[in-house]
């Protein structure tokens, strides 16, 4: 697998950006001129529930660069998927602001969200056209997003035909149908077996790397996020709040089992605990 | 690449084996399968029939079916019982586009506008408990003899149904679902053509039917009690039989009914069982 930031082509985005090691705890601002793609400021989100409030995200002050692979991990109820649904525009924060700079952000949960009525073809063709793609263009892209997400064979299936894997591959080919520039992931591989996880992670790093994506990913799974993140976030638990935040370093190719992912996957699990303890005390 | 082989492998193993559902022979077996139930309720239905007849109860005028079932042949033999049958066909299908029509706008809108929901909502689920036989002598007052009081009171009878049909589907619309379409970009009318009105077309469709049910029943009863100038319907036939005190010709018509019943009622199974089975809701062990 190369380096995502030496294949990018368009003009915004800085090659090389991942290449430079810099293993840091609290990363220091990045010197690199990528562009920024998201920008939290001081976003706060407070949910009502009957006469209790609950604060799911407490100044959270973020910035995601343009190509970057960005991994926000967290124990259960630090706000995670609130952070994904305030980016993505589904909800307003309490305060605070979130900028895209206008960009298209695409959504891809746990579940597929697949609609159950429509082939796989064509529940990535209904992307496309809700897109404003005109009618002549759309099988052709279809086709392309099929393959790309290596499901061609299979277009003319429906959601309950397919296993776990290619429905979550589907839905992979439904956010890129958006045509986003930024690719938000909440937990996208949760409910699949190791070894179905572990080679859609090859494929997600590949579909990335061919496209300026930026993505911000949300996993409970702090190995996923050593193996695939530019970046790790930790996520204090309610209210969420940023306790950490890992810069990867990038050379080459790596594994799930790779001893660099295995060493920070330990490092976040230490970080996680200690927050889970503050908790219990 | 190898990743792409091993991907590769892995979903050909994922895919299910299609089921080989062709072939004559298995399509006779399960005909077969299914008729044969059917065919022992009518037979033992006829024999308890011929029973009671050989007792000897009411014998003045309960004839068995040795007698009903050629004077139904015969019927069946010249026009007027075909007649009758398109007459009260067409009467159905008319006032039940006409309920469908005005069910589903109902639904529609009172699924989408939450102040009419609150005041409409508890009507509609109440309309469907009333007997439509009520309705008639409110028909008759309002419309008259004829057509137009029959299709008004199927669609008191049907239209609810289906209208709370479609709330109900449009409400079950999952919320994953509504989140997937609104990150798509789908909004308002978009949102309702691509997305709401699909996701709620199973249960939509158990609206229809149950709306059918309680439209045919509005029809037949409406038929006994609502004089129609014209070429005779099932309904009138019936009537002339039961002042005759011709209990062969009332079973038959009553057989008539009961059989196109059935048949309708067939028909919107297989759309539902379709339905069903494109959106994998459908526990493939339990198909027959």
């Amino acid at each position: 697998m190369t380096i995502p930031g030496n294949q990018l082509t368009p003009p915004a985005s800085a090659p090389g950006v991942s290449a430079l090691p810099v293993p840091a705890d609290r990363a220091p601002e990045r010197t690199e001129q990528a562009a920024e793609a998201v920008r939290l400021t001081d976003v706060s989100k407070a949910y009502r529930t009957g006469r209790a409030e609950l604060v799911a995200l407490d100044g959270v002050s973020m910035t995601v660069r343009e190509g970057e692979f960005v991994c926000i991990i967290g124990a259960s109820g630090c706000g995670k998927s609130t952070l994904l649904s305030l980016v993505a525009g589904l909800d307003k924060p309490t305060a605070g602001r979130v900028d895209t700079g206008g960009r298209r952000v695409g959504l891809m949960f746990q579940e597929p969200a697949l609609f159950p009525w429509l082939t796989a073809g064509r529940n990535v063709e209904l992307a496309l056209r809700a897109r404003g793609v005109p009618k002549g263009a759309r099988q052709a892209q279809v086709a392309e997003l099929l393959e790309t997400v290596r499901l061609s064979d299979v277009g003319g299936r429906r959601p309950h035909e397919l296993s776990g894997g290619m429905r979550q591959r589907v839905a992979l080919a439904r956010a890129l149908a958006q045509d986003a520039d930024v690719l938000l992931m909440d937990e996208p591989f949760g409910a699949l077996d190791a070894m179905t996880r572990d080679l859609l992670h090859d494929e997600l790093e590949r579909i990335c790397a061919d496209r300026t994506l930026t993505v911000l990913f949300v996993t409970h799974n702090v190995r996923e996020a050593a193996r695939l993140g530019d970046r790790v976030i930790v996520l204090s638990s309610r209210p969420g709040r940023i306790i950490a935040e890992y810069e990867v370093p990038r050379r080459g190719p790596r594994r799930i089992d790779s001893p660099e992912v295995a060493r920070l996957g330990a490092t976040l699990t230490d970080r996680l605990r200690e927050e889970m303890g503050s908790h219990g005390r | 690449m190898a990743g792409n082989q091993v991907l590769q492998g892995l979903d050909r193993l994922d895919l299910a084996v299609a089921p080989s559902d062709r072939g004559a022979a298995r399509l006779a077996r399960k005909g077969w399968a299914t008729a044969w139930p059917k065919l022992l309720a009518v037979a033992l239905v006829l024999a308890i029939w011929q029973i009671v007849h050989l007792t000897g109860w009411k014998h003045f005028v309960l004839q068995g079916p040795g007698t009903v079932l050629p004077d139904l042949w015969q019927m069946a033999g010249h026009g007027q019982l075909w007649a009758a049958v398109g007459v009260t066909l067409k009467q159905a299908l008319i006032g039940y586009l006409v309920a469908v029509l005005c069910g589903s706008a109902v639904g529609l809108l009172v699924a989408r506008i939450p102040p009419l929901r609150a005041a409409l909502g508890s009507i509609i689920t109440g309309l469907q408990t009333m007997p439509s036989i009520a309705w008639y002598p409110l028909a008759i007052i309002l419309f008259t003899q004829g057509t137009v009081a029959i299709i008004f009171v199927m669609i008191m009878g049907g239209a609810p149904a289906i209208a709370n049909g479609l709330i109900t589907g449009i409400d079950y619309t999952p919320p994953l679902l509504l989140r997937a379409g609104r990150t798509m970009g789908l909004r308002g009318l978009t949102l309702y053509r691509y997305l709401i009105i699909p996701a709620s077309l199973p249960a939509f469709v158990a609206g229809l039917k149950q709306g059918w049910a309680f439209a045919w029943r509005s029809l037949v009863a409406g038929e006994l009690v609502v004089a129609i100038v014209g070429a005779p319907s099932l309904g009138v036939l019936l009537n002339t039989d039961e002042s005759n005190l011709d209990f062969a010709g009332v079973t038959s018509i009553i057989i008539v009914f009961l059989i196109l019943g059935i048949v309708v009622d067939m028909i919107f199974s297989k759309a539902d069982l379709a339905v069903r089975r494109r959106r994998g809701l459908l526990d493939p062990s339990a198909t027959g």
